[in-house]
């Protein structure tokens, strides 16, 4: 790690801790937790989509399992510690499960199985309506009290938002370094070599997509605690698409593509919803420009600008010395 | 009445299995051909039958509206054909995603157009008496849905195993390379194939108008199912995609009338023995 990126990632850490002194109003500050919890989802697809060239959309499907999982074990009378890992572990057992039936087809038809899977999970989210609630939707009961603190309201629950996310964002991070995380940029861009150099393309591909649903059940454990409320049309193929779009949008393959994505587009959907009811022709508009005009994202391309910017700057004074 | 419950379901089922080939035999001919799920097809068929909805509004019959509405949906991929994916040539992961996104818009402006009620789209005036045989009635309407997919389904086999333009397509589907090698211009068949699947999706759509409506959310409902009989029958084949449409009829509608809460559930089953199995689908010719 060089000094800069020493100073940014301090400057980063500052800015969020005070986060909700300088906003100071509640529904900012719940717009903050949002855009964390979001940023965990798109991490998390991009774990696939970046490193492993996967591109899922049946997302949402983690927040169906694990969501309901969740609220259904605290309603049943489980404490909620136990409810959550219950939640998770379920939800990663299905990660497993979807694992192995996606990769059965690589390439374009994996889009389509994932897709299958995340709307029969919709599916089965709106029809078992004893279960679910069907359109209805269910409550869940409370937000629990980690370690017996409070997280009712905003700004306490947007710092217990923040610790898990710190801490995903450090494995996330970890695992992008790992020699594992190589492997799997190495079957991303040449499995028949990763392959012949005696690497299980399968099996790492596998894993990638059971850690990148756990840390989705994570965010689905925590989108469930900030809403209250599960019904499936949080769990349609417009949130796995929003999800994935904001990974493509800041930038696969890298780490803080992801997270400005996810910023950007709960910002603008939260903003033009309150004054236009068309969002998912926006989301639509932006899915196409963004895949016409800008297929790295917004992350890499500025990063881009900013070397070609500060190249032209520094070769400006060695024109004019040599006349 | 046991009796008449199993052949009416039957009967049910097979028509809906025939909306299902005219939804799916496009999508996998697409698929085959250009090697991308189309992620609008599902928004094509409600496209037709808003379509249709609004042609039958204007007095027309049923028949030249179901015509027209599916030739209104074939233009509207055309264009989508020629002005975007085109831009996107050979980055297919990105043509994908850029269908979803149009899928997106179609089903928003469908719901500022037509807004989020149901339509009812009334059958034919001589079609609505049930048929008696027997004892038993028949929806008649059912009856010619099934025929009409029966009808297409022989003419596209007729059109892929003994035209020209068939052979071409098949050439393309098998191997791409060397069909732009022997001179069959390849892009032009692109567009002809995005609109014979838009069109067929079209008028899927309008046929299917009487027995299930039009309303905001009929796109993603029809999606899956057209995803899951391609991965059934396999990508790129007719016979796939007509095989696994009635297999998937069957077990949608039978799956709503005894298990109504598991109806989705149950479309899993067959997915996941047909991955587990033959990855490759029942009669596929591409790997998907």
């Amino acid at each position: 790690m060089t000094r800069n990126t020493v100073v940014a990632l301090a400057v980063c850490a500052a800015i969020l801790l005070v986060l909700p002194w300088i906003i100071g109003n509640e529904f900012y500050v719940n717009m903050a937790s949002q855009v964390l919890i979001y940023a965990l989802f798109a991490l998390s697809i991009n774990m696939m989509l970046g490193y492993g060239g996967m591109v899922s959309l049946g997302h949402a499907g983690y927040l169906g399992i694990a969501g309901y999982a969740c609220i259904l074990a605290v309603t049943a009378g489980y404490d909620q510690l136990t409810a959550a890992v219950f939640a998770v572990a379920l939800s990663t057992l299905f990660a497993a499960f979807f694992g192995v039936l996606s990769l059965r087809a690589p390439g374009l038809g994996f889009i389509m199985i994932t897709l299958a899977l995340g709307q029969i999970v919709w599916g089965v989210a709106y029809r078992a309506n004893d279960l679910t609630g069907g359109d209805n939707g269910i409550r869940h009961p409370a937000r629990p009290m980690p370690f017996g603190f409070d997280i009712r309201d905003a700004p306490s629950f947007y710092y217990f938002t923040l610790a898990v996310f710190v801490i995903a964002l450090f494995c996330i991070w970890r695992f992008s370094r790992s020699p594992f995380g190589a492997s799997l940029m190495g079957t991303r861009d040449q499995p028949r070599r990763m392959r012949m150099l005696g690497h299980n393309v399968w099996l790492v591909r596998l894993l990638t997509f059971v850690m990148a649903g756990f840390w989705a059940s994570v965010a689905s454990v925590l989108y469930v605690y900030y809403n209250l409320f599960l019904s499936p049309h949080a769990i349609s193929l417009q949130q796995s698409a929003e999800i994935l779009l904001m990974a493509i949008l800041g930038g696969a393959s890298t780490l803080t593509g992801p997270i400005v994505g996810a910023a950007i587009i709960t910002l603008v959907k939260n903003v033009v919803s309150t004054y236009v009811e068309r969002w998912n022709t926006l989301l639509g508009l932006i899915f196409v420009v963004v895949i016409m005009f800008m297929p790295y994202g917004l992350v890499p391309g500025c990063v881009q600008l900013w070397r070609r910017l500060s190249r032209a700057r520094s070769r400006k004074p060695a024109s004019e010395a040599a006349p | 009445m046991q009796w008449q419950f199993w052949i009416i379901q039957t009967l049910n089922s097979v028509a809906f299995g025939g909306l299902l080939f005219l939804l799916s035999s496009g999508f996998s001919l697409i698929f085959g051909l250009m090697r991308i799920p189309n992620l609008a097809h599902g928004a094509f068929f409600m496209l037709g039958a808003y379509f249709g909805y609004t042609l039958l509004q204007l007095n027309l019959h049923f028949w030249p509206a179901a015509l027209l509405g599916g030739l209104g949906v074939g233009l509207i991929g055309i264009l989508m054909e020629r002005f975007i994916l085109r831009r996107l040539a050979g980055n297919e992961q990105g043509q994908v995603l850029v269908t979803l996104g149009i899928s997106f818009i179609i089903a928003d402006i469908c719901l500022l157009v037509w807004t989020g009620d149901p339509m009812p789209l009334p059958a034919p005036q001589a079609l609505r008496p049930p048929l008696r045989i027997a004892g038993f009635a028949f929806p008649t309407y059912r009856l010619v849905v099934l025929c009409i997919a029966l009808v297409a389904a022989v003419a596209l086999y007729l059109l892929m195993e003994r035209t020209r333009l068939g052979a071409m397509i098949r050439a393309g589907v098998d191997d791409m390379e060397m069909a732009r090698g022997v001179g069959i211009p390849v892009s032009r068949l692109f567009t002809t194939v995005f609109l014979l699947g838009a069109t067929l999706a079209g008028i899927g759509g309008v046929l299917g108008g009487p027995i299930l409506n039009a309303y905001p959310g009929l796109d993603t409902d029809m999606l899956p199912l057209a995803l899951i009989v391609v991965i059934l029958g396999g990508a790129g084949s007719l016979l796939g995609a007509f095989v696994g449409s009635f297999i998937v009829g069957f077990i949608y509608n039978f799956g709503i009338a005894l298990v109504p809460d598991l109806a989705y559930f149950v479309l899993f089953l067959p997915m996941v023995l047909v991955l587990v199995f033959l990855p490759q689908g029942l009669f596929g010719r591409v790997q998907i």
